[in-house]
């Protein structure tokens, strides 16, 4: 895989090259701020690309194309963005087919507006060789509704001590290398991934957590690790903390070796003001790093976990309203450069249980982006066009091109209706796991299609029977 | 009161209500026939995940007097040690149509969950390091007993806070009877955030002790010495154990027990005319029969049974209201 290339040349089912008739979404609010595109079009999409913006009412009707009719689209009142990238999903396959697989997270990224994943490796086993990859890449030719690029580890077995074979790896068409979910806890490890880094070119993206400070028992008993967010909330329930230096303080180190080493990474899944203090501070003094923040780290705080509800468990844990703050400040001024769920399937066996046994991860493809417009933005927190822009800048930290709304780009955008009421899982999920935080919420604002390099790769149930 | 799962959840009034009925219920222990008739017929399930000796006898023989049919299970041998989850052995539980269930945990909130998972009333004996009701209540009604009132009352608690779900439910037990409540032990062993989320004080060492009128000693484990929460055992004793020298002797002490002797308290004080300590054994069986009787008495229905049931079980013979 080339390091600068476009979204839909990552493994899809798309990704066979037959030709698809042309779309047209007519009176559309069009809004692309990296493109400086913000009004009221026709979008016009013809083989694969955005074809035109003509002025409202004015474009041709869709012409039929060899394998396909035209389809036309009444979207007054709607809007249309670039399509989402995120950066940090688990698809659970291989190993845990029964939380989720490459059909069904595929399915739930389509349904959350997104035309590009990454997949982590921590799946059972791990994916370490070039095998792996290929064996992958190969299902989700089948299997993928959107393109998907799969991550691999940086070390053999995830376990933080020799490199995995990461140039044989990035030839077999690994996107990029993680141990997410562990962190590199081995300093010497790191940096030896980081000057390896010279050869391969791919991105390097981090799960920062020292150990030692999480799991407050200490190395010897991993299994009594801080439940949550270290603070009055967790003294009160009897909960271990994990406490918010645990991340930062990795985050300060591994910056530091990114520099020495002059070498690039994500940090995944920032959680305390800490954090975004550290990567402030490496970005300014010049290192190559970038990072990412969840929706429910951007919309919930510890008090969430006062119900004892496992479904608000994760690895960060939801931490305080200053914390939350500053990480709306970072997405705001940049400090943060994209949002990534860290879509965490989990079966409802791991979840039903008392919250110290629960497994750690939400789900989070299919409500991100309405959660963050009903949260943030429509509260006049964060400005839409910053939050559209985020919801796809994952992209670049891993080379791929961001999906554009100017003529002449891939056709990666999804259709918003900014009015749309509905509860979030009320009609299901696409997703095999229900793991949400959010499930039961009040939305406002929907995604009713995903459009993939000129394909439709998800409607709206309701929305589809309207237009048919 | 539906369930008790946490004191945080209870108001003043609950609080006085239930140690209010437990002194009617100190009558009952002194007479020859310890028994009444006021739960016949009902089920009590005792369901215990951690090892405990009074508070699993306690409940057992406070439904026994109040003449509940009751069964403990200890997951030491039952379908829990091979691995049958919780949920799955509260449904196998519940077919028995329990009117409540007593759950010892070792995790927090698993009290809430059987509560959300079973009809029956569900008693917290103890989850994780969350909270621990029926002891906190004991506690009150020991104290109440000795010096009317808890207002305005000086109490330090005193020991290993972090791992200690009886200092959560007592700090709010007591604070919300009106005491002044101090928490004080090794830094190391007091969680970030606790005067704020408990509102109480905090101090990390005695120097202040002689303020109390209540010393509350908390378990020290030998083993937090190997999570180097404190340097050595004896360190501990030395800036921590109440001791005769310690303990002024218009003070009281307390421990939820079983007490380590000669690490937390010293053998002397154990056994002192200060030690309430045997006192809160005897009141842990009428405050929680008073805890059953407020759950179960005054004809809560059956699990799935509906009101004017041809085939409800009548309601429990009344007993006189304890004074």
């Amino acid at each position: 895989m080339s390091d600068s290339g476009s979204i839909a040349s990552l493994d899809w089912r798309g990704g066979n090259g037959t030709a698809v008739g042309d779309l047209v979404l007519r009176r559309a609010l069009v809004l692309d701020p990296r493109a400086g595109i913000d009004g009221t079009y026709d979008v016009v999409v013809r083989d694969g690309e955005i074809a035109e913006l003509a002025d409202p009412g004015r474009a041709e009707p869709p012409s039929p194309a060899a394998g396909g009719e035209g389809e036309l689209i009444e979207a007054e009142g709607r809007a249309v963005f670039p399509a989402f990238f995120d950066p940090h999903v688990h698809l659970r396959t291989p190993g845990d087919e029964d939380e989720e697989d490459l059909e069904t997270g595929t399915r739930a990224a389509a349904a959350g507006g997104y035309c590009g994943i990454l997949a982590m490796a921590n799946t059972q086993p791990p994916v370490e060789t070039a095998a792996d990859i290929r064996a992958l890449r190969e299902r989700a030719a089948d299997d993928a509704s959107v393109p998907t690029g799969f991550l691999a580890c940086v070390t053999r077995g995830m376990e933080g001590e020799e490199l995995a074979e990461m140039a044989e790896l990035h030839d077999a068409g690994a996107a990029g290398f993680s141990d997410d979910g562990l962190p590199i806890s081995n300093a010497r490890v790191l940096r030896r991934a980081l000057q390896y880094q010279r050869l391969v070119g791919a991105q390097i993206a981090l799960h920062e957590e020292d150990h030692d400070l999480s799991r407050p028992a200490g190395a010897h008993q991993p299994h009594l690790g801080g439940a949550m967010h270290e603070g009055p909330v967790s003294a009160a329930l009897g909960l271990a903390g994990i406490p918010s230096v645990a991340e930062s303080t990795m985050i300060a180190r591994d910056a530091a070796l990114a520099a020495y080493e002059a070498a690039r990474i994500h940090v995944q899944h920032l959680s305390a003001r800490e954090s975004v203090e550290a990567v402030a501070a490496a970005k300014q003094a010049g290192v190559e790093i970038t990072c990412e923040a969840t929706p429910h780290h951007l919309t919930l705080t510890d008090e969430a976990v006062r119900s004892l509800d496992a479904r608000f468990k994760m690895n960060p844990p939801l931490r305080s309203e200053d914390d939350r703050q500053a990480l709306i400040d970072g997405l705001r001024s940049g400090v943060i450069d994209c949002v990534a769920t860290d879509h965490a399937p989990h079966s409802v066996d791991e979840k039903e249980v008392p919250f110290e046994e629960a497994a750690m991860g939400v789900t989070g493809l299919e409500t991100a982006f309405c959660v963050l417009h009903t949260d943030l933005v429509l509260p006049g927190v964060l400005e839409l066009a910053v939050l559209v822009d985020r919801m796809s800048a994952g992209a670049a930290p891993f080379g791929l091109e961001l999906p554009s709304l100017a003529p002449g780009n891939e056709a990666n955008l999804v259709l918003f209706d900014p009015e749309a009421e509905w509860e979030a899982g009320a009609e299901g999920w696409e997703s095999r796991s229900h793991n949400s935080c959010f499930a039961g919420r009040a939305l406002r604002g929907r995604v009713l299609m995903t459009v993939v390099a000129g394909r439709v790769a998800y409607r709206q149930r309701s929305f589809a029977m309207g237009v048919a | 009161m539906r369930n008790l799962l946490a004191i945080a959840d209870l108001e003043r009034s609950d609080i006085e209500r239930i140690t209010d009925r437990a002194e009617g219920f100190a009558e009952v222990g002194r007479r020859d026939i310890k028994k009444v008739p006021t739960l016949r017929g009902r089920t009590i399930i005792n369901l215990f995940y951690e090892s405990s000796t009074r508070t699993s006898s306690s409940f057992e023989l406070a439904a026994k007097r109040l003449s509940a049919d009751v069964v403990t299970v200890k997951a030491a041998g039952s379908s829990i040690d091979k691995g049958e989850s919780l949920k799955d052995t509260i449904a196998t539980l519940s077919a028995y149509g329990p009117e409540a269930i007593v759950i010892r945990s070792p995790h927090a909130g698993a009290a809430e969950l059987v509560a959300r998972w079973s009809d029956a009333a569900v008693i917290n004996a103890g989850d994780g390091k969350h909270e621990h009701p029926s002891q906190a209540l004991l506690d009150v009604y020991t104290l109440r007993r000795r010096l009317g009132t808890l207002e305005g009352k000086r109490i330090w608690i005193v020991g290993d806070v972090l791992h200690s779900r009886v200092a959560r439910s007592n700090v709010l037990a007591f604070g919300a009877m009106g005491a002044e409540v101090t928490v004080c032990g090794p830094p190391t062993l007091i969680p970030r955030g606790f005067e704020t989320a408990l509102g109480c004080r905090v101090s990390y060492d005695l120097a202040g002790l002689g303020e109390a009128d209540v010393v509350y000693a908390l378990r020290m484990q030998r083993e937090r010495m190997r999570e180097s929460f404190v340097p050595s055992i004896r360190e501990y004793a030395a800036q921590y154990q109440i001791d005769s020298r310690r303990l002024g002797s218009r003070q009281l002490l307390m421990h939820p027990g079983p007490v380590n002797r000669g690490i937390e308290l010293s053998p002397e004080v154990i056994d002192g005319p200060q030690s309430l300590i045997a006192e809160q054994v005897e009141s842990g069986l009428v405050v929680r029969m008073a805890i059953l009787y407020e759950l179960l008495a005054g004809g809560r229905p059956r699990a799935g049974a509906r009101v004017g049931d041809p085939d409800q079980l009548p309601g429990p013979t009344p007993i006189k209201e304890p004074a």
